[in-house]
């Protein structure tokens, strides 16, 4: 290993102004360095700041505090020796393979001859031979993201950002090209000396990376670092394989300590009315319980497993998951998901009976559903405008959040016949449409 | 397996397609040549040459007439890339630039050419030119704001990820500029251009006549040949004008639009292959021809090369923190308050004194009595084009034939057609006030029937199958199917038709044939008389007063009205 580092970030700190004045912090206290012939996973949920932090490393935002550097150099700008993959790939569509390819050379000024010669060889390398005068919109997802990858390469960077660059293809194709990716990578024949792969999908960040850096939100940070020692190519059903990505579920699931204020307690009860509730949706609630509570769970399911049954990615899957536990209808702990009496109850009931426990549970643990339903009680025309309760959630929360969090409180609270709520006019109230 | 070659040259030395392509260029240039010529002459050559109603002479005036319009449709584009983008680009000119650009796209074209001729007259004097820079502007000002307007659009939503990956592979603004931000927002660029060309024609015959005081200048062009031939009551003449008109409009539909529709399709960004892919001949001989393939390479090297010239400054441009211009901010905003006090205060002093509030109190009933017209009208059209366009559209064969029909009858000058309207009304002793009211909506109907087609159209098959499985028939599924399905379609339709009515007010209230002349009581009408006498604050009352009239039912009618239907009613 080298001793200077590729990349160094020191306490790199990352806020955005909300509209009351005050800043809304979404990435602390990130120390990360990346060394010379490593790829380095940033794992964590959507909103856990690791695209953010991507994205300040690649120059494209400015850290409200804290250092970047690389190579020793701070970092103000995107850097030369510092190329992107895109998840959505960002292909230019009204320009060719080849065109998208040399762009990033033309950017830089790169006689005529040489620009030709590198985006041939790089094109080449990714395996695109043949494609050069094809449009984006001729090929397929495959293709169009192995295009993102010659576009990178062929500016010959240090190092490579990866941004979710395989959660937009499907399952077969991705394989095929993180195993082509690790290829050429292992055989050196990539001009890169790092990688950082923002993901995620736990399997990929196993299958692929040295190190993982394991994040948690609210505000975004590093959890965990998790070194991955297994030799490559790594066998996804190689016991150790599974054994790390089981450490890494435990590890995501894991309840914050004591005493961690600001932390993931936010999004717990208990706080009053001011939590962030997350957009998931009554069937995918009961789903998930029958689903645990039938066999082979039994009431008692472990999550990577139930994730594969299910098909699910972790980004799908924990929120569902953890409004469960919100909702006292399961226990969230090292790794498992274990269903409450209710819970089995829920599961096992009715129609009618689902929704008077889910209506129990609801107004006994969402505060803002018990508070949206006293208001109601307590108003003579048993109505209050959405206005009142938005501008309530916002002295918590941003503009979006507040939307976000009062659709989800409808969404619950229209299952559970607490109230109704008229879109149109933007009126709660208590009476069910006739 | 052939060898890749990026950059294509000549091979062989000629395909059929160049011959085309070379006749095609040659026109080009003898027709610029031959209408230059004209300019430098002096005014009074065209008192000594009059106009002369022979249709032998119609090809020359087409091509006159032509020559403005694509000169003030190139104005028009060149007004879109930097007005645009520098309201896109600077949060603190767009604050202005918009609305602005929005007042200006509410000034009726009639109160733009009064009020510009003498500025213009006095650039070239005595000169042939100045009258065409009148016309040319009078044009410019029927096509731009839209154009603007749409490109102002794209710019602000070009993909995230796009902006991140030019910023991350260093691209210079300049670069991005061209190789992002234009391509993206091009194709509805070329589609608001489609728009404004219908637009100017049908003002034409408006800017081609300029009067100045009492002078009146008539420049060679279609549009004073149907001038002259209402002047001098001559149908047959009306006659030929209407068939060379089909043929100007053909021939750019041809040559021009679809080409451009065709080429445009490559900038979509929605990456699925479209199953219709737009095709064009005059595209294929352009691509096919080594010459003007030789051409496009050479102007993609220009491109290439001044992006090499303009050099990068090394500042992020996402993200940028505004809070230490607060100052700056100030600055602006005193700026624009101390211009806005300045103007009121001239409005004050130079206007308002010298009308009596009496005549203001006049003017703001004639708006009251265009409004109501405007209104029944677009209210008439729509019972009248609304089901036939669903008809239409969810009948594929059909469409594919109707459609194309209703876009050329949008960009067929209506108002060639009133003479016909005011024969009728002058022979029969009809009543004025009703029977050249449907004048206005006749050019501009048209956006209603094909909105109407393309929403019925985008209906899916399923929904339409769901409908059908359950029995909804009659009057139920026009209420509940079809009716909601195209009604955020019908909103654009009916906005677009809405404001080309009010335009069109100024030409329709008031029509001549011979020294008849047909009014009917409105804003449009005062307009017209307006500048007709050369009264300039009357001119600059009735500007002012439909100006006002069409901003606010875009907002407390139109807006809202849009954002309903896109939220509930929008398909997606």
């Amino acid at each position: 290993m080298n001793d200077v580092p590729l990349l160094q970030c020191i306490d790199v700190r990352k806020a955005f102004p909300k509209p009351d004045g005050e800043d809304l912090l979404v990435l602390s206290g990130m120390n990360l360095e990346l060394h010379e012939g490593q790829i380095v996973g940033l794992l964590g949920r959507s909103g856990s700041g690791k695209s953010t932090l991507l994205r300040l490393i690649a120059g494209l935002a400015d850290p409200s505090d804290g250092h970047l550097t690389y190579l020793g150099q701070p970092i103000s700008g995107p850097a030369r020796g510092i190329a992107m993959v895109f998840q959505s790939f960002a292909l230019f569509p009204w320009l060719t393979v080849f065109e998208n390819v040399a762009l990033g050379l033309e950017a830089q000024r790169m006689p005529r001859a040489e620009i030709r010669k590198r985006s041939l060889a790089a094109i080449d390398l990714i395996g695109l031979d043949g494609f050069e005068s094809a449009y984006p919109r001729e090929l397929s997802g495959g293709m169009r993201q192995r295009v993102g990858f010659a576009r990178a390469l062929v500016v010959h960077p240090n190092i490579l950002l990866m941004d979710e660059p395989f959660s937009a293809l499907d399952v077969l194709t991705a394989e095929t090209l993180r195993t082509d990716f690790l290829d050429l990578w292992a055989e050196g024949r990539m001009p890169i000396k790092g990688v950082i792969l923002v993901t995620h999908n736990i399997e990929e960040a196993v299958l692929m990376c040295d190190r993982i850096l394991v994040f948690g939100s609210n505000p975004g940070r590093i959890l965990s670092e998790i070194k991955v020692t297994l030799p490559q190519p790594r066998n996804r059903l190689d016991p150790s394989f599974r054994e790390l990505v089981e450490r890494i579920y435990v590890e995501m699931t894991a309840r914050p300590a004591a005493g961690a204020g600001g932390g993931r307690a936010e999004r717990f009860p208990g706080l009053g009315i001011g939590s962030v509730l997350p957009k998931v949706s009554s069937n995918l609630l009961s789903g998930l319980m029958e689903a645990v509570a039938a066999a082979p769970f039994n009431g008692k399911a472990d999550l990577p497993e139930i994730a594969s049954d299910l098909q699910m990615e972790i980004d799908e899957l924990f929120p569902v998951a953890e409004t469960l536990q919100l909702l006292r209808f399961a226990e969230l702990e090292g790794g498992d998901l274990k269903l409450t009496e209710d819970g089995l109850a829920f599961a096992h009931g009715d129609i009618d009976e689902r929704k008077r426990i889910f209506s129990r549970h609801l107004l006994t643990y969402v505060p803002l559903v018990a508070h949206i339903r006293r208001v109601l009680d307590e108003r003579a025309s048993h109505s209050a405008r959405k206005s009142r309760f938005i501008d309530e959630l916002e002295d918590f929360m941003s503009e979006e959040d507040a939307e976000q969090t009062l659709r989800a409180a409808v969404r619950w609270a229209r299952y559970a016949e607490a109230f109704a709520y008229d879109d149109e006019n933007a009126m709660f109230s208590l009476e069910n449409p006739t | 397996m052939k060898r890749f070659e990026p950059y294509v040259f000549l091979k062989e030395l000629a395909s059929r397609w160049d011959v085309l392509a070379f006749i095609v260029v040659i026109g080009l240039i003898a027709f610029l040549g031959e209408t230059a010529r004209g300019l430098f002459a002096p005014l009074v050559q065209l008192e000594t040459t009059p106009l002369s109603l022979a249709p032998s002479h119609l090809p020359e005036y087409a091509a006159r007439t032509t020559f403005r319009m694509l000169a003030a449709l190139f104005l028009s584009l060149v007004f879109t890339l930097t007005y645009a983008t520098w309201a896109a680009k600077s949060e603190r000119a767009g604050r202005l630039l918009v609305p602005i650009l929005d007042i200006l796209q509410s000034v009726p074209i009639l109160g733009f050419i009064s009020i510009t001729s003498v500025f213009f007259l006095s650039l070239a004097p005595g000169r042939v030119l100045g009258a065409e820079f009148v016309a040319i502007f009078a044009i410019f000002t029927s096509q731009a704001w839209n154009m603007a307007f749409s490109f102002y659009q794209s710019l602000r939503t070009v993909p995230t990820e796009l902006m991140e990956a030019a910023e991350s592979f260093r691209l210079s603004p300049w670069m991005r500029f061209w190789q992002l931000e234009v391509p993206f927002g091009m194709p509805a660029l070329v589609w608001n251009m489609m728009l404004s060309m219908s637009g100017g024609w049908f003002f034409v015959v408006a800017a081609e006549s300029v009067s100045v005081g009492h002078s009146a200048v008539a420049l060679p062009g279609i549009g004073s040949y149907i001038a002259m031939a209402i002047r001098e009551k001559n149908l047959t003449a009306i006659g030929w004008a209407i068939v060379t008109m089909l043929i100007v409009i053909l021939l750019y539909d041809q040559l021009l639009f679809r080409p451009l529709v065709a080429w445009v399709d490559r900038f979509r960004v929605e990456q699925e292959p479209n199953e219709r892919v737009p095709r064009s001949w005059a595209l294929t001989m352009m691509r096919r021809s080594r010459l003007i393939q030789g051409a496009t390479v050479a102007f993609h090297a220009a491109v290439l090369w001044t992006s090499r010239v303009v050099q990068r400054t090394d500042a992020p441009l996402i993200d940028t923190p505004d809070r230490p211009r607060r100052s700056l901010d100030l600055l602006w905003v005193s700026l624009i308050v101390v211009a806005v006090v300045l103007g009121l205060w001239h409005l004050v002093a130079g206007l308002i004194a010298d009308t009596r509030l009496a005549e203001a109190i006049h003017v703001c009933g004639l708006a009251a009595i265009t409004m109501l017209r405007v209104f029944v009208l677009i209210a008439l059209a729509s019972l009248v084009w609304v089901p036939i366009g669903i008809w239409v559209g969810m009948r594929p064969r059909a469409a594919q034939i109707v459609q194309p029909i209703a876009q050329f009858m949008a960009a067929f000058p209506a108002n060639l057609l009133f003479p016909l309207a005011v024969y009728g009304i002058v022979t029969w002793k009809l009543n004025p006030d009703i029977y050249l009211s449907p004048l206005m909506i006749l050019g501009t109907q048209w956006y209603i029937l094909f909105n109407i087609i393309a929403g019925a159209s985008t209906i899916p098959a399923e929904m339409r199958y769901a409908a059908e499985n359950l029995g909804i028939k009659g009057w139920l599924w026009w209420r509940k199917v079809a009716l909601p399905a195209v009604l955020p379609f019908y909103v654009t339709g009916a906005i677009t038709a809405s404001g080309g009515s009010w335009n069109a007010a100024q030409v329709s209230e008031l029509v001549t044939w011979g020294d008849t002349d047909v009014r009917a009581r409105g804003l449009g009408s005062y307009i017209a008389d307006a500048a007709t006498v050369g009264n300039f604050h009357q001119i600059i009352l009735g500007v002012g007063v439909m100006s006002l009239f069409v901003v606010v039912i875009n907002r407390l009618f139109w807006r809202p009205l849009y954002y309903y239907a896109e939220r509930k009613y929008r398909l997606t």
